[in-house]
């Protein structure tokens, strides 16, 4: 297949609670054998969805978040999350799992996938991409 | 224009279906081309022919069905998302061992990868959800 188009997935649910967070997973993963430009975002109480440290035991779910440490092996490393959205919920970035590539042309260099970025930006960053999804 | 449209939400809760419907159904009216409409998480509830509403009311399931039949249109559900909530073909229930089947006149079920070809071979992916 050769049309390459740049995809976001947008994420904006918090990850247990409706199972929006988990289905966009699916898709992202399913989304990367088509050799597509991969871009994921984190908006709202979609920044919960990368928090680390989560336990489900309590809830009878099960745990998904360690699929997000596998998103680098899918060369999905463009990881945007919303400034806005992480300081309104009390957070930074070291609350969240620390999610790395390894760079090919760069001797397999470890390399974060995680970028904070302002609402702006993630506008601007929707705006350039072709297929917008949300969930 | 050529569009992809992704249904996200049930019927009768939420307005989506119905909203993409009339998207659907101008669009075609207006001379362009649906690729292919792909029902994920509970959208997938709007492919199921045992939905019965009360006469007054609006049958969101049997118009995607009439949508589909004159335009030969491509309404896909989700196998993974529908066999989390009980939508059924031939196939699924042969190979889930169930006892019947409920998938409505139009609808088949397939995977995730019709929704990311129906992003690359569509102008515009137009998502109608919560």
């Amino acid at each position: 297949m050769a049309t390459v188009k740049k995809f976001l997935y947008v994420n904006r649910k918090a990850p247990y609670g409706t199972i929006y967070a988990w289905e966009s997973l699916e898709v992202v993963l399913i989304g990367a054998a088509f050799d597509q430009d991969c871009a994921l975002a984190f908006v709202d109480d979609g920044v919960f969805q990368l928090v680390k440290g989560q336990d489900t035991a309590d809830i009878g779910m099960k745990n998904f978040s360690p699929t997000y440490s596998a998103l680098g092996d899918y060369d999905i490393n463009k990881i945007y999350v919303e400034k806005e959205s992480l300081e309104a919920r009390g957070l930074t970035l070291d609350d969240l799992q620390h999610l790395v590539w390894e760079d090919e042309d760069e001797d397999w260099a470890e390399k974060d996938s995680i970028k904070v970025v302002t609402a702006k930006e993630l506008a601007e960053i929707m705006d350039q991409s072709e297929i917008v999804l949300s969930f | 224009m050529k569009f992809g449209i992704q249904i996200n939400e049930g019927p009768y809760t939420h307005q989506a279906t119905d909203t993409a419907y009339f998207f659907a159904k101008a669009a075609l009216d207006a001379g362009h081309e649906i690729f292919r409409v792909f029902f994920y998480h509970d959208g997938v509830n709007n492919g199921t022919r045992y939905t019965s509403p009360p006469q007054d009311d609006r049958h969101v399931v049997n118009r995607w069905s009439e949508l589909a039949k004159e335009h030969n249109l491509d309404l896909v559900v989700c196998v993974a998302a529908a066999q989390r909530r009980g939508i059924v073909d031939e196939g699924e229930q042969e190979r889930n061992g169930k006892d019947g089947n409920n998938i409505a006149d139009g609808f088949r079920i397939s995977g995730l990868g019709q929704l990311i070809e129906a992003g690359i071979e569509s102008d515009r992916l137009v998502v109608f959800g919560d």
